[in-house]
Order: C-alpha cells, then sequence, then structure tokens
C-alpha cells in the first residue's frame, strides 16, 4: 500500500478555485444588477427544470432509484480508503499509473510533469469541474502548456477568458450575439462573416476544434464515474468531443476527485439513469466512454490518472456534512433554486455554485477560508435543491449545520458582538418562556403607537434595514392572543374565565 | 378531542387573529382547545441561523410546555413551525447530545400537526363551507409555503379546504412553488436577492386579478404583504385559518392591518 485517503491523518483544505473572495451578499448585488444575466437565467433555468420534471415523472422507480443512488455513495463514503485501493490495484493492472495528490498544486504539478515528458506543449481538454477547481489550465499556462477546452460551452468561456457560471451549461450567463463576437475576436481563422446563428456558430466551432483533434497527442480529463471492481473510468458527454480526446491523442491523463468512485459496475446502471435525467432533462445523454487502462494498438497508449484530495478527506471528516461528498455534478440543484437563478453562478466565487457550492466549498476549505463562511447562508431553505437531488443530499440540513459551524467557530473570538449575536441572545432568553414572552408582548401598543396612523412602519434600524429596504411591517396588534385567552376566551357553553391558564415555566 | 394549540411566537404577538381563527374553527367542530401557557417559540430563527446553544432553551421550554398527558394533539397554524418541531428538536437535542430532550422532542412532534393536516387527515374535513359554515366572498390566490409543502408534504390540503369554502373564488397563482425569498434571517442578510424572489412573487399574485393572497404561514404572509404594503398594492395577505373561521354572520376582515375579527376585542 503506498497512500491513501487519511494519511496524513490531518485533513487538508482543500486549495484553488474553491473561495469566494468577496461576500455573497456583496457579489449578488453587483450580479443582480445585470438584467441580461437574470433574463438569461431565468429563462435557462426553467427549460431545463421543466425538461427535468418531463422524465423523471416518466419512471415510476425514480424514489426507489434516488434511494438506491444515495445508499451506494453513502457505502462509497464508509468503504472509501479499501475502494480507492482496489480501484489502484485494477487500473494499475490493466496498464494504467496513478498519481496520488494531496492538493490542487500537488495535481498541477502532476499533470504539468506527465505533459512535459511527453514533449507536447498543448493538450486538449474535456470538460471536468475538478480541472476547473485546482486552476489547471491557468497553471499550465504559466508552465508554457496551452490546453484546449472542447466542450463548446467551455470554449466559450474560454475564448472570452471568463470564468464559467453553471456546472453543466458554463456559458449560460452569454447570449448568441455576445458568442459570435468573442468567436470572431478570438478564434484563429474564423470566417469573418459569421452570423449569430446556432447552426454557423456551432460549424465555426467544430472547424476550430477539428483542427486541435488532429493534431494533440495529450489530452486532459475529467471522470464521472470510476468503478473499483474494474478499474474502469467513465465519462458523460452530451457532444462527442469528449469521445474524440478520450480516442485521438497518445497520452490521456484523468483528473478525478477520489469521491467519484463506485463500487461495482452494476451501480453504474443506477447512476446512468439518475445523472442524464437530472441533468440534461434526457433520458440518456448522448455519449458514455468506458475505458479500463490501455489496449494496446487502440487509442491512448499512456493512460494515467491522478486522484484528488484537496479538502474531500476535510468534508469526509465532517459527519453532518459528509454527504455533500455524493453529488454526481448533474446541476439539477442549481435549475431549481431560486437565489441562483437570480444571481447566477459568479456570485458563489468558486467552481461550485448553487446548492451544492455553497456546502461543497466551505467543507473543503474550512469554513473561515476568504468569504466562504457567507456561503451557506446564500439560501432561503426552501427547500428545493433538496428535492431535485438525484442522489438525495439533505443540503438545507448541510446549509443550517454549516452556519452553526460559522458562528461557532467565532464564539469567544469577537471583542465586540455582532447586531446579530445580541440579538439572538435576546431572543433566546425572551423567547424560551411562555411568561417572559408574555410580559413583553405587553409592549405591544408601544409598537402600534411607533407604527403611526398609517398603521405599518417602513424604516427600522442597523440589519433589519435589510428587512425594510422592500418590505414594511405591519403595526402590532393591541392584544397579544396569550392575553387574550386569558383574560377573554371561553369555551362554547362556559362563562369567560382565566381558568385555563396552567402552570409557567419560570 | 382535547386539541393543545401551539399559537407559535410570531401569531402570538403580531397575528392574535389567526389564533383565535384556529381556536373557533376547532371549537366549531366540538372539540375542546387548551393552550398550555409556557409556550413560546419553536427556536427555527436560532436554528436557522446558525445560534444552535441559544437555540437549545428555546426548544427545551417548547418541549417542557407540551410534554404533558393533558392533551390529544397539539395543533400550530404554521407549517414552517410544525416542521421545526418536527425535525430540528430531536436533530438538536441529538447535536447536544441529550438524550432525554430528544426522545420527549420526538415525542412531542409526533403528536403535533400543522393545521390543514389535523384538519383534513385527523378531523376528517373535506368540504369547508359544509362542516364549518365557512363563507368568504372573495376573489383569493394561494401562496403554499416551502416548508408546508416540502418537509411536511402537505400536498394540496391547504388549497383544497380553501377551494371548499363558500363563496370563495379561488384564482391560480403563477409559479406558485417558488419560494417568496422570506427564509427568516435570510431576508435581512441577503436583503436584495430576498427582495428580488419578493418581486416576482408580488408580481404573480397581482397577475391573478386576487383580492388577497393567503397561506398557512404567517411568517411567509407578513412578507409577502410587507412587499404588497411597500408597492402600494391594494392586494393583502391573509392566514387559511381566518378565511376557514370567516362565516356569513361573522366574515373576517380583510383589510390587511392586523385586526381581531373573533371574540369581544375591540378593533
Ligand atoms: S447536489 Fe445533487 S442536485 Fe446538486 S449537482 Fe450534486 S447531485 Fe446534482
Amino acid at each position: 500500500m503506498s497512500t491513501y485517503l487519511g494519511m496524513p491523518s490531518l485533513p487538508v483544505h482543500g486549495t484553488g478555485n474553491l473561495h469566494a473572495s468577496e461576500s455573497f451578499p456583496q457579489a449578488a448585488h453587483r450580479e443582480l444588477a445585470n438584467t441580461q444575466l437574470r433574463a438569461n437565467l431565468g429563462h435557462a433555468t426553467h427549460t431545463i427544470r421543466d425538461k427535468r420534471i418531463q422524465v423523471v415523472s416518466e419512471l415510476p422507480d425514480w424514489e426507489q432509484l434516488r434511494d438506491a443512488g444515495s445508499a451506494i455513495k453513502e457505502s462509497v463514503m464508509a468503504r472509501l480508503p479499501e475502494l480507492l485501493e482496489q480501484f489502484e490495484k485494477n487500473f494499475t493492472a490493466r496498464g494504467g499509473v496513478i498519481h496520488w495528490a494531496r492538493d490542487a498544486d500537488e495535481a498541477n504539478g502532476i499533470v504539468a510533469g506527465l505533459i512535459r515528458e511527453t514533449g507536447e506543449t498543448e493538450a486538449v481538454k474535456i470538460k471536468s469541474m475538478a480541472t476547473q477547481e485546482i486552476g489547471l489550465n491557468e497553471y499550465l499556462e504559466e508552465q508554457g502548456i496551452a490546453a484546449y477546452e472542447t466542450d463548446l460551452a467551455e470554449l466559450i468561456v474560454q475564448l472570452d477568458h471568463d470564468k464559467p457560471s453553471h456546472i453543466l451549461v458554463p456559458a449560460i450567463h452569454k447570449n448568441r450575439t455576445q458568442v459570435r463576437d468573442i468567436f470572431l475576436r478570438e478564434m484563429e481563422g474564423v470566417d469573418r462573416e459569421l452570423t449569430d446563428e446556432p447552426a454557423r456558430l456551432a460549424a465555426a466551432a467544430r472547424a476550430h476544434l477539428r483542427r486541435k483533434f488532429l493534431t494533440a497527442k495529450v489530452a486532459v480529463s475529467g471522470a464521472n464515474f470510476a468503478l473499483a471492481d474494474s478499474g474502469t473510468l467513465a465519462v458523460v458527454e452530451s457532444e462527442g468531443n469528449g469521445r474524440m480526446c478520450l480516442t485521438l491523442p497518445e497520452t490521456l491523463i484523468t483528473v478525478m476527485g477520489v469521491e467519484k468512485l463506485l463500487p461495482t459496475w452494476q451501480d453504474l446502471e443506477v447512476f446512468m439513469q439518475l445523472l442524464p435525467r437530472s441533468s440534461t432533462g434526457e433520458r440518456m445523454n448522448p455519449y458514455t466512454s468506458l475505458w479500463t487502462g490501455v489496449t494496446e494498438g487502440d487509442g491512448p497508449q499512456n493512460v494515467h490518472l491522478v486522484l484528488l484530495d484537496n479538502g474531500r478527506s476535510a468534508a469526509l471528516a465532517d459527519e453532518m456534512g459528509r454527504s455533500a461528498l455524493h453529488c454526481i455534478r448533474c446541476s439539477a440543484c442549481m435549475n431549481v433554486c431560486p437565489v441562483y437563478e437570480r444571481t447566477g453562478g459568479h456570485a458563489y466565487g468558486s467552481t461550485y455554485p448553487g446548492p451544492i457550492g455553497a456546502i461543497l466549498s466551505p467543507l473543503m476549505t474550512g469554513i473561515q477560508a476568504e468569504e466562504n463562511n457567507s456561503l451557506p447562508y446564500a439560501s432561503s431553505l426552501c427547500g428545493a435543491c433538496y428535492d431535485a437531488c438525484p442522489v438525495k443530499i439533505n443540503i438545507p440540513d448541510i446549509l443550517v449545520h454549516l452556519r452553526s459551524v460559522d458562528v461557532d467557530s467565532k464564539r469567544g473570538k469577537k471583542k465586540i458582538p455582532t447586531q446579530m449575536d445580541i440579538g439572538m441572545n435576546a431572543a433566546s432568553w425572551a423567547l424560551s418562556s411562555g411568561k417572559r414572552l408574555g410580559m413583553l408582548e405587553k409592549g405591544l401598543p408601544l409598537g402600534r403607537l411607533a407604527a403611526g396612523p398609517d398603521k405599518k412602519i417602513t424604516k427600522l434600524p442597523g440589519i433589519a434595514a435589510g428587512w425594510t429596504q422592500s418590505r414594511d411591517i405591519p403595526a402590532p396588534p393591541k392584544q397579544s392572543f396569550r392575553d387574550w385567552w386569558k383574560k377573554e376566551h371561553h369555551a362554547p357553553g362556559t362563562a369567560p374565565a382565566a381558568a385555563h391558564d396552567q402552570e409557567d415555566q419560570p | 378531542m382535547r386539541i393543545a394549540l401551539f399559537a407559535t411566537c410570531i401569531v402570538d404577538a403580531m397575528y392574535p387573529a389567526t389564533a383565535r381563527a384556529t381556536v373557533k374553527i376547532l371549537e366549531r367542530l366540538g372539540h375542546e382547545v387548551v393552550f398550555p401557557s409556557g409556550q413560546a417559540c419553536c427556536g427555527q430563527m436560532h436554528v436557522n441561523s446558525g445560534y444552535i446553544k441559544e437555540a437549545v432553551p428555546v426548544i427545551a421550554n417548547h418541549v417542557n410546555a407540551f410534554d404533558t398527558e393533558d392533551y390529544d394533539v397539539a395543533v400550530a397554524p404554521s407549517g414552517s413551525c410544525v416542521a421545526s418541531v418536527k425535525h430540528q428538536h430531536p436533530m438538536v437535542a441529538r447535536s447536544c447530545g441529550d438524550k432525554d430532550l430528544e426522545t420527549r422532542a420526538t415525542a412531542v412532534g409526533a403528536k403535533t400537526y400543522e393545521l390543514s393536516e389535523l384538519l383534513v387527515d385527523v378531523l376528517g374535513v373535506t368540504d369547508a363551507g359544509a362542516q364549518l359554515g365557512s363563507y368568504f366572498p372573495h376573489r383569493v390566490t394561494y401562496h403554499p409555503s416551502c416548508h408546508g409543502m416540502r418537509l411536511l408534504r402537505l400536498g394540496d390540503r391547504q388549497a383544497r379546504l380553501l377551494g371548499s369554502v363558500a363563496g370563495i373564488d379561488m384564482a391560480e397563482l403563477p409559479e406558485a412553488d417558488q419560494c417568496c425569498g422570506f427564509g427568516g434571517t435570510f431576508s435581512m442578510k441577503n436583503a436584495d436577492v430576498s427582495s428580488a424572489m419578493l418581486e416576482d412573487k408580488t408580481a404573480n399574485i397581482a397577475a391573478t386579478g386576487a383580492s388577497l393572497c393567503a397561506g398557512g404561514d404567517a411568517s411567509c404572509l407578513m412578507h409577502i404583504g410587507g412587499g404588497l404594503s411597500r408597492q402600494g398594492s391594494d392586494v393583502t395577505t391573509l392566514h387559511l385559518a381566518e378565511i376557514l373561521a370567516s362565516t356569513l354572520e361573522e366574515p373576517a376582515s380583510v383589510t390587511g392591518e392586523v385586526r381581531v375579527t373573533t371574540g369581544k376585542a375591540t378593533r
């Protein structure tokens, strides 16, 4: 045995593109002002949402499939070291080479080294979250290696020197006129007469990519699944460009988070039903590629896999949060999220946006890394994500858990308590006794007075100003229910009395 | 049946008419209502804001107030607070290692129902007009709050009850399942996003042409109503308990301002 997850004993936090560099409310404020973005996003998320609901409702055993997916992932997390070793053994026996990377830097170094060994300075890439997470493209560029994205949307984002805003539809924030302008500006040898017709745009991208596929000697990919019992890797995609990358070059380097493992081939059956329906709203995706080590005379002869921790063992160590690692990156939670729908992915800072990003990023980096502690609050806890998630990750519960991790990690460290701390403390005192609450309710008429003749409160100070920025508060009633019950309620047919009053808690 | 009312803090302090209406409905069906006076709040504001330590005494207080043999079932006019009692209380007790509190909280949770759940599943109300004498001659739209919908799986219980009120004209709310943006302290911490969500909700409400929006959670209704009020809309919000309690003789007030509509208290 060489190394496995959990060695060294202290979990390492994730590095790379996992951080929000400004707080979510601040970033959201800016993104909300972009009305074009909001319109594009609203349209796109609603379309995918409807498609997903339709194909999901076709399956009578959808809930059982979700249960199965969740149970398989739970067992993987419980046996991760063992399964990783099993995978390593099988992958190696078939001619593949495994590399273990503790964090983003290590993974980047390994990939760059492997490319350098081939003598090449170019690589084609399959859309991959893991390589975005570690910032591989930027790192390779510094090392003089050009990595070309081959997924159409990723290509658009890369050509525009932008960042993806959705894990499945990375260019969801751009419309086709913007895409045409990017192609005209950035694509070598592009037809100068290019219009914004989707077919023309696709043809331009196709011509551009063909040139790359036919010359590339090295490909870099991610993986959707790894099967421990056979040492097989799987990539699920729509365009077929991934298939090109996986078959044409001589060297194939895959970067994969350790949590992507499944115990057996048979488990794939469950996930191949869950993933396409949840992500693109299709019954089946067009291309699924599977490879097991090296096949002599066919496809890449140099096959590598970089197994990436980068904060995953830290997430695994959090008992309440670890199920975030069950994520199969389908993006259903994003598409149904009312917050994501309005802010877009960039507001979350990290590679992983939306509800899953709001828990995964802080779990991987530690709650106080940069502004990541603002992410768990980026939710109204409406629960739409939990309902949509094909592997039943209880995102709302984990959001609440991480809020408590945030609050607890700051306890005793602040010189001056925040308004929220003071308010919560006072409310805890007032709301933990019927007597105390009753006493405070005697002050309701004062609030009524403050509301004035129009019977509404329109401006509050401090953090409560957030409320009154767009909502009024009605004038409080003259009498609380509790007081009325005590003084005036009488059951039908009985005399009014305060006889119902029971023992108060002190 | 002896039914314990959990008024919830927001209804107790801000919307007493909703609690009175709840009492009225249950008494009209011939049940006895008790009000455990030790009760205060379910503590979900604390839990959902991450202040678990501060939530514990609030939760313990609720469990102490309701851990009695004095009633058959408990009811609250709120999906959110009932979900907290059922799911969060045992979870928080567990997370702080208090076995006894966890056991008692689980028992209290098992006996606690959201109003429409109690009416439909336990008390067999299917036709509010016939069984409760409910009469409400207004055009009403309805917002199903998230926690009732997704945590309690209330389904169409609330909507069906409303639809069975005599004289009511129900208008379907577009995008009804979308959150109104309240989310407790979310509405303050992420006020911009919350407001953007609220804007869409109020626009959808306005599009129905209803004169008011009904719902089963006072907090969401306060949020939506507060937005409508700020936008200068004539449309208001009203808890479904008040609509169910409304009769020809004693109609519910629909002006939106917090008013007492039952008993002898002055307006
Ligand atoms: S958390 Fe669930 S819904 Fe969201 S991307 Fe992951 S698997 Fe899909």
